[in-house]
């Protein structure tokens, strides 16, 4: 029996609230001559349909529309045998990325809270002096696989020995960064295991009663957020984006446990053949890390603004970001984009130049200590989220920001 | 040699914007489109027939009206289309989505490689082509942005990092997932557009493709939504008055009170 | 208004705005500031089928329409007057070839251009015979299996970037308008070299320049139809090619309208949208009804010539391209009036539509010629009749 979801036509009275709240286009209003008071009909497009049951909230009051969700092939598994959070320690060239410290913090949270141990997973070559750091950081138990095969990041080889260890150990729980490594991979360790991925996610949260982790992320391009449960299957898996969550604090008198794990390459899938690194050494543009950001957007009105969000940014010593318009319109490269589609940052002030906001634009720097805008529109999204609204000319008020700014080191110096 | 390439029809989501009253989006006038990122998975496999010779095949799972998005596919320069179509997919997440695109290229049966877009702009997750991968039990590389050499037999190929690039060679068949780096899409071709009006278009089942029912749609999916809703708004902030001169000195001081400056 | 344009001609349409929308508009202003040659723009063209549309199939072509040429030069041209003339300019120049080559010349030279490989100019103008190309000095001799050929031929658009060139020359001095012959050169020829490239106030995406022949020996196979019918196929040429001038002119009226309205309805004075003044209102209804009747006109035209191929249409031709072309150049004008001081800087694309739109009015033929031409097809009919 597939999923079942129709209107409750005697109910429905055409108010189209579920029309605008279905996040995917799927119900149209029809016309009803026949009705008495001649009131529309909400229609469900089947083939759009994903049953989120977004439609269901916003019909509350009439209670009109009707959702049988069928259960999920129930697998195989105990959810009871499963224990633990895992955070996959992602290195690179011996370097433990700072998205797993983050991981290890909103990790440890959880951990405590579902009373089950934390453990990092560590995969590399000539990497096991790590795993005390990842102790400090709050892992209880380090599993480690120090091999050569690892010394470059293969998908075929990584997946394959982490999915071993998961059919082995069981975890409750499986945590990634959501960079370029963990979502090549983490996808195919999810498809061989017959378990859930959640990419991106923003929060989690954790439901004590079932244990399920509420993994909430953007979709549509951050125009709305999506709660997403793994109810049937474990470990529930998702990747988190670099800057979500802080990250934990080091404690060098922490105690834990290091599991040597032994590896036999001869056993490992690995078909792909590493032949180089070719290092990227053009001024590297590392707005992810930067306290503080100056952002340019369609509102600069031409290219030649960014000299002057760039001024700004070097007076304030900080990093110059822009919006996805600007990098569209040819003004500045992809690596200064901030957004759903860029970078997500968080600094702690974030001067938005000529930028109105789109959604997509907020859910990359929401989550900034303190926002600037400067906009002609005060009605522009940007001005709202703002704690410092500047309406006006940019090319008048940046300039006078510079001086002050300038002026005020000068009195300082 | 024989390319297979997988899209996504997706909605214009760079249009999309949210009403302000009612804080749902505004969907009036939100186009669908081949999802951006495989229009560079396209482009490449186009470019890699014109190389190497062979066939290119493109495949989509969506309902009937993504066959729009197939024939302008083939105004591009691809020489078949087959859509994946079937009430029973409707809700699949990532897992299902990857079994059902395998299964139909297991139908397909030779190829190649697969061409994926790095993700699609109205999921964002990056999953599906490794999980297509995996579930075809063949090894890919995502990310790529360039591919330096291609025999029937294996590929060198390029993959975007954050710190470079890193240099992989292949075995084939495989699968790849392609950034925007790889190339610049080309227009389509007044050919093309008479090749995708004529196009015969298969339409496959979940039947056709041998999908185990437990699989695929909402059913096979391990992942649920649990709920929807739109992101929470920054609570408002101060609006700064006076000329260009005054705002610039009363941010500054603010600033300064913060210790930011 | 519905012209019933057929499936594939909507297409040819869908696919130049495509075009112009993404790939032209952005660099539109790029190309008028700097006079760059839009090499990036024909490869576009090309790889899009848009080179071919005006060549028969079996040469590689689409169709060989001139219909098919006056659509696609039309949309082009709603965006940018100027880089649209690369293939305009080559239609130009292998009319002549379509017109009287052999089938030997036009399998040697039609395909490379229908595929958008080379670009084609046609060199008639001299600087002493404009209107009057009986004048022209350019002389080709005789001399065994070769034609020599001397002289300079001046305003060529597409000169220097082009391959291909249809050249016109006096074979036989004595005999006037019945010594000119005409001749294919291609480029590289020994003796055949370029002078230096015009700066002009409109369509500066188009490189124009002089050809310099001295002693370029040209194999004798390169005569394009019978000695001394230069002139006849010169005429015919210029027949069949007129609609692409007005095609541009009405491309560029088109664009002006639009951006006319558009601004018309979003600036705001004395507190309301100025389109909702009379004054501007009836301006721009002015502007479109002109723009629809040219349209109408050019259409009507092009498709008459493609139901009767190889019938002379000197007076239909001629009224298209007088018509639109004066249409363009009114329909420019006030559009840069309606956008004011805004219409008058650079910022805004309409005073570049009014630079663009005067060369239509002088170049393959000027208004007073094509009025003259008119005229005299008017006198001839009706003494025929009689």
């Amino acid at each position: 029996m597939p999923n079942q979801i129709n209107v409750i036509s005697e109910k429905c009275v055409g108010c189209s609230l579920c029309v605008n709240n279905c996040p995917f286009g799927a119900i149209t209003l029809t016309e009803r001559p026949d009705h008495p008071k001649k009131l529309k009909l909400a229609v469900i497009d089947l083939h759009k349909c994903t049953f989120c049951g977004a439609c269901i909230e916003s019909c509350k009051k009439f209670g009109a529309i009707n959702l049988i969700k069928e259960e999920p092939i129930k697998l195989d598994i105990d959810p009871s045998h499963y224990k633990g959070i895992w955070v996959y320690a992602e290195q690179r060239h011996g370097e433990v990325s700072p998205v797993v410290y983050e991981l290890l913090n909103e990790g440890r949270r959880l951990a405590d809270k579902m009373q089950t141990p934390l453990s990092a997973i560590l995969i590399g070559s000539r990497i096991e002096s790590k795993a005390h750091d990842l102790i400090q950081h709050g892992a209880d138990k380090v599993y480690v696989f120090d091999d050569p095969i690892f010394f470059e990041f293969q998908d075929d080889c990584y997946s394959d020995i982490l999915s071993h260890l998961i059919k082995e150990e069981k975890p409750e729980i499986v945590l990634m960064g959501a960079t370029n490594i963990g979502r090549s991979f983490a996808s195919r360790v999810a498809a061989r295991i017959r378990t859930g991925l959640t990419a991106d996610c923003t929060a989690l949260e954790v439901d004590l009663s079932n244990r399920n982790l509420q993994q909430t992320r953007p979709a549509f391009g951050g125009n709305i957020m999506a709660t997403i449960l793994c109810p049937r299957h474990r470990p529930q898996m998702a990747t988190v984006r670099h800057k979500v969550f802080k990250p934990a604090p080091r404690d060098p008198n922490r105690k834990g446990e290091i599991i040597k794990k032994t590896v036999d390459s001869s056993k490992i899938i690995n078909r792909t053949k590493f032949l180089e690194f070719i290092k990227d050494t053009s001024a590297k543009v590392n707005l992810s890390d930067a306290d503080i950001i100056v952002s340019g957007g369609r509102g600069l009105g031409k290219p030649e603004g960014f000299k002057l969000v760039e001024e700004l940014a070097e007076a304030l010593g900080g990093a110059v970001g822009s919006s996805r318009a600007a990098v569209d319109a040819g003004w500045i490269p992809y690596s200064h984009q901030v957004g759903q589609t860029g970078r997500t940052v968080s600094p702690k002030i974030y001067f938005a130049c000529g930028i109105s906001g789109q959604i997509q634009h907020l859910v990359g720097m929401g989550s900034s200590d303190i926002i600037v805008a400067i906009n002609k529109d005060p009605h522009a999204p940007m001005m709202k989220a703002a704690n410092f609204a500047i309406e006006g000319d940019l090319y008048e008020i940046i300039p006078w920001i510079i001086k002050k700014i300038k002026k005020s080191r000068g009195i300082e110096a | 040699m024989h390319f297979i390439v997988c899209i996504k029809q997706v909605p214009n989501t760079t249009n999309v914007q949210i009403d302000q009253k009612t804080n749902t989006l505004k969907r009036e006038g939100v186009e669908s489109i081949i999802n951006p990122f495989d229009e560079f998975a396209i482009e490449e496999a186009v470019r890699l027939k014109e190389r190497t010779g062979g066939k290119t095949t493109v495949i989509t799972m969506g309902p009937p009206q993504a066959e729009n998005a197939l024939r302008e596919a083939i105004g591009r320069g691809i020489d078949n289309a087959i859509l994946i179509s079937d009430r029973a997919f409707a809700g699949a997440d990532t897992w299902a989505t990857s079994y059902t695109l395998a299964s139909a290229i297991k139908k397909i049966g030779d190829y190649d490689l697969i061409i994926c877009g790095k993700q699609a702009t109205d999921g964002d997750t990056a999953q599906v082509g490794p999980g297509i991968a995996e579930m075809l039990d063949i090894p890919h590389v995502a990310y790529v942005k360039k591919i330096e050499e291609i025999t029937p037999e294996k590929a060198k190929v390029e993959r975007m990092m954050e710190d470079g690039y890193d240099i992989i060679e292949m075995p084939l068949p495989s699968l790849i997932t392609v950034v925007k780096e790889i190339n610049t899409p080309r227009m389509p071709s007044l050919r093309g557009m008479m090749a995708s009006k004529k196009a015969q278009i298969p339409h496959w089942t979940a039947q056709e493709i041998n999908a185990e029912s437990t699989n695929i749609g909402l059913t096979g999916s391990p992942t649920q939504v649990m709920k929807i809703f739109t992101p929470p708004q920054r609570p408002g902030g101060e609006k700064l008055e006076g000329s260009p001169e005054e705002m610039a000195a009363s941010l500054t001081d603010k600033l300064k009170q913060l210790q930011i400056i | 208004m519905d012209y019933f344009l057929s499936d594939e001609e909507k297409m040819m349409v869908e696919l130049a705005r495509k075009i112009a929308q993404e790939k032209i508009k952005p660099v539109r202003e790029h190309y008028d500031e700097t006079e760059e040659f839009p090499w990036p723009i024909v490869h576009d063209l090309a790889k899009a089928d848009l080179c071919g549309a005006y060549i028969p199939e079996q040469y590689g072509g689409f169709g060989g329409k001139v219909f098919n040429l006056v659509l696609v030069v039309e949309e082009l041209c709603k965006v940018d007057g100027g880089i649209s003339l690369a293939l305009a300019a080559t239609a130009l120049g292998t009319f002549p070839i379509l017109i009287a080559g052999s089938e030997e010349q036009k399998k040697k030279y039609l395909p490379d251009i229908a595929a958008g490989r080379k670009l084609a100019a046609f060199g008639l103008t001299e600087p002493e015979a404009g209107s009057d190309a009986t004048a022209m000095r350019t002389t080709a001799k005789k001399e065994g299996d070769f034609y020599v050929l001397n002289g300079t031929k001046c305003f060529i658009t597409n000169a220097g970037e082009a391959e291909t060139y249809t050249v016109f020359a006096k074979t036989n001095p004595e005999r006037g308008p019945r010594g000119i012959s005409c001749f294919i050169v291609e480029k590289g020829t020994p003796g055949f070299e370029f002078g230096k490239k015009e700066k002009k106030m409109g369509i500066r995406a188009s490189v124009t320049r002089e050809l310099i022949f001295n002693n370029c020996m040209i194999p004798k196979e390169n005569l394009l139809g019978k000695e001394g019918h230069g002139l006849m196929v010169a005429q015919a040429t210029l027949d069949t090619s007129r609609p692409g001038v007005a095609a541009q002119a009405l491309g560029i009226a088109a664009g002006a309208l639009e951006e006319a309205i558009s601004y018309a309805r979003t600036r705001v004075q004395f507190g309301q949208s100025i389109s909702s003044f009379q004054a501007i209102q009836h301006m721009l209804a002015d502007m479109a009804t002109e723009v629809e009747a040219a349209r109408c006109l050019l259409y009507q035209t092009a498709r008459m010539m493609d139901a009767n191929p190889g019938k002379r249409t000197t007076k239909e031709s001629a009224m298209s391209k007088l018509y639109c072309s004066e249409v363009a150049m009114r329909v420019t004008t006030n559009a840069v009036q309606i956008l004011g001081g805004y219409g008058y800087i650079r910022e805004y694309p309409v005073e570049k539509m009014m630079r663009d739109a005067k060369i239509t009015q002088i170049y393959e033929g000027t208004s007073q010629i094509q009025r003259n031409e008119i005229a005299l097809q008017l006198i001839k009919e009706s003494a025929a009749k009689k």
